[in-house]
């Protein structure tokens, strides 16, 4: 049974106090939330900060709250009550799509939104999940507040624009009319890392053309959006043909690598077939939603 | 004796309410029955005694250094920045076991395998140093202190090439060896073999690689070593399934006296194989102990279980299958490359050297049979012969019904009609197999059918017909095995020189209680329950007045332990016959009480009574009583009602069963649901049905696991890719379905009791009921074979006809 | 550092070093071992305890953090002696072999039927899905739990003891 690398212990009492503490004790101190990717990778002794500062307290960042034409979500959300949420389930079914596969039921008790973009792993579902959605990331240091798009926010695997002594306190997800959304994933057994997965997102116009889409794909080297399948579809109607070779130029933009969990074939063509998929999935959504009530989605 | 129960299905059984033997008193069985165990009362409010839950005072933990790298010379090993580090009390290395003798320590197949890496690492993982602390965290930051230097060496991983000519040498330390060659083996007859094939219509020739997997029960291997320097007398307690043969060899190689040794396997969190070898471990806390004079425990991680304990299969099997155009069997050919990793470890009868693979003529009448297995070693952990393998059965009986599947796709023939019509008949029972068994007893036909028609095979065949039209892949893949299980005769099988007979002792005491004592090991198979339910069924005393007493070398008879589903075949024949003893002595006594001859009384469970006479009769608990009272006993009988028996069993037992599985595969993903799995079993009487389908749903799901994602991989400088349960996947319950399970009894003839094993059966029959399900799903591709395991991505390479071997 | 929290009802006390993790702190600060551990990695849930209710890998949270709450492992799922209906279901339907995963299943199966007295088959299988098993195959943990949702009045203990 591996244990971690001594360290010192401290718990925030605020957000500002957990501000002061990451100041104080610097790069060699790093949040714990959920704590079911850093205290792994501290037993192994992969990581080893001198100092843990505990958020778990800080219910206030715990929140889902709906303001005008934002999803507001606070950083210290646990996976589990995004994956229970009627209102998220409703407005953004890609969340709870992939929230059902990420990890396993127990550790959705602890693990966080906030702690899954920062620990940034590019087989993080929730990664392509935000940016999909074109989420925005609100970080907090000693001068204020910060806001920014996923682009931005995500830097490399394992790295995001959060300095060492800021807080993510918030995700923001915008709110569209006539919208909805899907992820759907392939792993070799519940609760191991996908093999690859894709999510998309789509805005209707009237006519049933796509006024607007999203789409990303996790663990097949790819982080932003792939742009040539959106732009493809963007304006016109998704016939089988147009979502076909949306497919094609999704596995022709990704750079997965072959390792145990699939082939560099097999996941190029997973990125294919599965943004095929959430593309027909978000649409059919996104028309049911439009013939029931025009506003927004039901679930 | 025939009987064909109908199946019980979870969601059925889950609706009655007559199972709950707590509440009805009359509805618990005196004998053989479902009965509730009665083991669960402490495992249930977390009162179990594993052995990380034992603490002595003035207790050390151990940890050990492992290698990171597969091949290495050792340069250096510097231990003087962790020998000052607080809290630690000694850091030993191979140096210092070199002069007790430790260093190397025989294996259980006359191999030797280093406790301590003196000249040179074999494996990545292997055992360094071993440092002893306070507490198990300043050992483990303790590691990190030590140095070691390394001088790389080109590591020897792959299999196919151990034999190349510049294939770098593995044991080199062994005086004379060139090569990683260990030992050839062969049975059957070749010419006879080659005759056939000569002149066989059909003739195919398929590769099957049964990969290298691992038994991993959820608790890893450990001990408690308590070494008292004033007696000189050792306490170990120990993850082990055989206690007793591991009290023996440890005396042979530590030179403690055997008297002195005291080894106490407690609740064991899993055995399946893992716990049946003495690893460096072990031997390391006992080491520690005796330099310390205190206790130490020494428990492993996960990785550690993963990297370092014996693995199991890593078979490349090659087949070929002679036979009619109109499908009568004809030939069956095997040759195998075994990997056995660094050190021969492999635990298995000293005369089998590849196990059982005897067992790869499968349950068929053949013509002629020839089977040859090479073993090499590489720069791998030791091991093989585990996870519930019953020798190496699980390979051949793998090898054998892919081999079939694969012949019916060649012939267009139904793989059902293809078994049944070449099944060994009930009639020619025993039979000898051609390949140097002798089967006991079996119906074949009878079981298959009963399989087929719980799993509805015909209406399968249509809905696959139905959904080929549409493009969907479904499959239906059937497995029939047939295993020998129940280790023993002593005169052919042994394991370091101790014959597998095992003991059993029974005593009645005063009162009518009993105590029976056996040489097997539960890690979790029910002993303390299905050996009271066969002493009550022999002699009528209640199970709950029947204590079963098992793990501590001190309070029990000498035994081999349990493993290869031996328990019941070997134990429970032994625990039977002892029963009866106590029984016939009972009634000597009981005729003198009655004042007349034990001819003249009849048994009805629980009592001798007066032929023609049920009124004029004396309990159990009366006789017992008597027997410890001031009667006059009769001549040649003294005075208690105990007996001890060590049971030689003739034969192994053949257990075997009717497996079906029906899966989907996602065309786009090529991901495999196992949607449906239908078990028949015949493992003979049946003790207790209800710990019976336990057995087979848990081998059920070893099945699963292997057959989509089960394998310990390494890459080519020989790290190991398997070393974590991120890496190394076993199924959760949303990975299986519902178990379907019925049963049949074809009874043992030379059982004490008609019993067969059944701890292995399912692990052993279900991997190639799920392959060939998925071969059979793939079929419209055009695809004829896949190896394990058939995870989403080697699915998808199969169905683009790019399948790649998992090794 | 100095922990308080309540265990199994009751309030606790230690000093210990912040990496000591919750299943240590049980095991070995307390000397609860019902509570078992099986791997290095979060992956295989053997070390599950209920904390404020909810079941959590006890390997993967720090005593530190459960300091000021509420823990609550397989000692404390029976009231008195009187055995909870999830502990009586698993004797009843086997529900466990070698016992090593079982208090985890159990404490699970707990905080499931707490929210969900009648859950459906599927929705038992998803709630244990972050739990190994090596022995029952599963199917009897989902009988032993439908059982429990069954009899959710009668934790009668039989002092017979099978």
């Amino acid at each position: 049974m591996q244990i971690p690398a001594p360290f010192d212990y401290a718990r925030a009492t605020s957000v500002d106090d957990a501000i002061a503490l990451l100041t104080r004790y610097g790069e060699d101190a790093h949040i714990v939330a959920g704590g079911h990717s850093l205290l792994p990778m501290m037993r192994l002794r992969l990581a080893r900060p001198e100092w843990l500062i505990d958020i778990n307290e800080l219910t206030e960042l715990d929140y889902v709250r709906r303001d005008g034409d934002r999803l507001r979500v606070g950083a210290l959300t646990r996976h589990r009550t995004l994956l229970e949420s009627a209102e998220v389930g409703s407005l953004f079914p890609i969340v709870v799509d992939a929230e059902r596969v990420v990890a396993d039921p127990v550790v959705r008790n602890r693990g966080t939104i906030g702690g899954s973009l920062c620990q940034a792993d590019p087989a993080e579902d929730l990664s392509t999940v935000c940016t999909v959605l074109g989420a925005e990331a609100v970080i907090r240091g000693a001068d204020g507040d910060r806001v920014i798009g996923m682009d931005e926010f995500h830097v490399g695997p394992y790295e995001t624009a959060v300095a060492f002594n800021e807080v993510l306190v918030e995700v923001r997800f915008p709110i569209r009319l006539r919208s909805s959304s899907a992820y759907e994933k392939v792993e070799r057994r519940v609760g191991d890392w996908a093999v690859a997965a894709a999510g998309a997102a789509v805005t209707l116009a009237d006519d049933g053309a796509l006024d607007d889409v999203a789409i990303g794909v996790t663990a097949v080297g790819l982080s932003e959006r792939v742009a040539d399948a959106e732009d493809l579809l963007r304006g016109n109607r998704p016939t089988d043909d147009l979502i076909a070779e949306a497919g094609r130029r999704t596995a022709a933009a990704v750079d997965p690598m072959t390792d145990q969990r699939g082939s560099e074939a097999y996941k190029r063509h997973l990125a294919g077939e599965l943004t095929q998929r959430v593309l027909r999935s978000a649409i059919a959504r996104a028309t049911r939603g439009d013939e029931n009530d025009g506003q927004g989605q039901e679930a | 004796m025939t009987i064909v129960d109908e199946p019980r299905t979870g969601s059925e059984h889950g609706r009655h309410h007559d199972h709950n033997p707590a509440a009805d008193d009359a509805a618990r069985p005196v004998g053989f029955g479902r009965l509730q165990r009665k083991e669960d009362p402490r495992f249930i409010r977390g009162q179990g005694n594993y052995v990380d839950d034992i603490v002595l005072p003035g207790m050390l933990h151990g940890a050990i250094l492992r290698a990171p790298v597969a091949h290495a010379r050792i340069v250096s090993i510097d231990t003087s920045e962790a020998l000052a580090r607080p809290g630690v009390r000694a850091v030993i290395t191979g140096k210092d076991l070199e002069p007790l003798n430790l260093a190397w320590i025989p294996t259980l197949s006359y191999d030797v395998q280093s406790v301590l890496v003196t000249d040179k690492v074999r494996f990545q993982g292997q055992e360094v140093a071993f440092v002893i602390a306070d507490d198990r965290y300043a050992a483990r930051d303790a590691l990190e202190s030590i140095e070691v230097d390394y001088e790389m060496l080109p590591p020897m991983i792959d299999a196919r090439r151990a034999l190349d000519p510049d294939a770098p040498l593995v044991r080199d330390e062994m005086e004379g060896r060139t090569d990683n060659f260990i030992n050839d083996w062969e049975c059957g007859d070749k010419a006879a073999t080659d005759a056939v094939f000569a002149n066989a219509d059909v003739v195919v020739r398929q590769e099957i690689v049964y990969p290298r997997v691992h038994p991993a029960p959820m608790e890893t291997c450990g001990a408690v070593a308590d070494f008292n320097p004033v007696s000189g007398d050792l306490t170990l307690y120990e993850t082990s399934q055989a206690p007793h043969a591991h009290r023996t060899v440890i005396a042979m190689v530590a030179g403690l006296p055997e008297h002195k040794i005291h080894i106490i396997s407690p609740d064991i969190g899993g055995g399946f194989g893992n716990k049946v070898g003495i690893y460096p471990g072990y031997v390391l806390a006992i080491v520690g102990s005796i330099v310390t004079g205190k206790p130490v425990k020494w428990m492993e991680d996960r990785s550690e279980n993963l990297m370092s304990t014996s693995f199991a299969r890593d078979y490349i099997m090659q087949g070929e299958i002679a036979a009619t155009k109109d499908g009568r069997l004809l030939g069956l050919r095997a040759d195998v490359l075994a990997d056995l990793g660094a050190f021969n470890g492999t635990a298995q009868p000293t005369k089998y050297p590849a196990g059982f693979f005897n067992l790869f003529p499968g349950s068929y009448t053949w013509e002629a049979v020839h089977g040859k297995v090479t073993s090499v070693y590489t720069n791998k952990a030791p091991g093989g012969v585990a996870y519930a393998c019953s020798f190496r059965v699980t390979e051949a009986s793998y090898f054998v019904e892919r081999m079939i599947d694969r012949l019916a796709i060649e012939l267009d023939m139904d793989p059902a009609e293809l078994r049944l019509k070449n099944f060994i008949a009930t009639e020619q029972f025993p039979y000898d197999n051609k390949a140097g068994f002798e089967y006991d007893s079996g119906q074949y036909e009878m079981t298959m059918r009963h399989a087929m028609q719980l799993a509805g095979y015909e209406d399968l065949r249509r809905e696959q017909a139905e959904k080929r039209a549409r493009g969907e892949l479904m499959g239906i893949g059937i497995s029939f095995f047939t295993e020998g299980v129940g280790a023993g005769p002593r005169k052919h099988m042994d394991i370091l020189g101790l014959g597998m007979a095992d003991g059993a002792e029974l005593r009645i005491h005063p009162t009518g209680k009993a105590v029976v004592r056996i040489s097997v090991q539960s890690q979790g198979q029910a002993h303390e329950t299905t050996f009271a339910q066969i002493v009550s069924e022999e002699i009528g005393i209640p199970p709950e007045d029947i204590e079963v007493v098992h793990g501590d070398t001190d309070r029990t008879p000498f035994g081999l332990g349990t493993y290869g589903s031996r328990s019941t075949p070997v134990s429970g024949g032994a625990v039977a016959l002892v029963t009866r003893k106590v029984r016939d002595k009972a009634r000597l006594i009981a005729a003198a009480m009655l004042e007349t001859r034990p001819e003249d009384l009849e048994w009805e469970k629980g009592r001798w009574f007066v032929k023609g006479d049920p009124t004029a009769g004396k309990t159990i608990q009366e006789i017992a009583l008597a027997a410890h009272g001031t009667m006059e006993l009769p001549e040649g009988v003294d005075g208690n009602l105990d007996a001890e028996v060590t049971y030689d069993p003739p034969n192994l037992t053949f257990s075997y069963g009717a497996y079906f599985c029906v899966t989907d595969i996602d065309k786009g993903t090529g991901k495999v649901t196992v949607r449906r799995f239908v078990a028949v079993d015949d493992c003979g009487t049946r003790i207790n049905p209800m710990v019976i389908e336990g057995q087979v749903h848990g081998g059920l799901t070893d099945g699963v696991g292997m057959a989509l994602m089960e394998i310990i991989e390494f890459d080519s400088d020989g790290n190991c890719l398997g070393g974590t349960f991120m890496d190394y996947l076993i199924p959760t319950a949303m990975e299986v379905p519902d178990w379907e399970t019925g049963f049949t009894v074809t009874p043992s003839p030379h059982h004490p009791i008609g019993a067969k094993g059944i701890g292995e059966s399912a692990t052993v029959g279900s991997p190639a009921a799920i392959v060939n399900s998925v071969i059979d799903a793939l079929r419209p591709l055009g695809v004829t074979a896949i190896d394990m395991p058939c995870t989403p991505s080697r699915v998808w390479d199969a169905m683009q006809g790019r399948p790649t071997a998992p090794v | 550092m100095h922990v308080t929290m309540t265990v199994n009802g009751e309030e606790v006390e230690r000093d210990i070093e912040p990496r000591v993790l919750l299943v240590h702190f049980l095991r070995e600060n307390l000397g609860l071992t019902g509570t078992h551990w099986g791997c290095d990695t979060s992956n295989c849930g053997t070390c599950v305890v209920q904390l404020d209710g909810q079941p959590v890998k006890s390997c993967t949270v720090l005593a530190a953090m459960a300091d000021g709450h509420a823990v609550r492992t397989v000692e404390g799922l029976d009231a008195g002696g009187t055995l909870d209906p999830v502990q009586q279901g698993f004797m009843v339907e086997h529900g466990l072999q070698c016992g090593f995963c079982t208090p985890g299943m159990m404490l699970t199966a707990r905080a499931l039927l707490d929210e969900n007295p009648n859950p459906t088959e599927t929705e038992i299988r998803e709630a244990i899905s972050g739990q190994i098993c090596r022995c029952t195959g599963y199917a009897t943990i989902v009988r032993a739990i439908q059982w429990a949702a069954e009899h959710p009045a009668e934790a009668v203990e039989k002092v017979a003891q099978s």
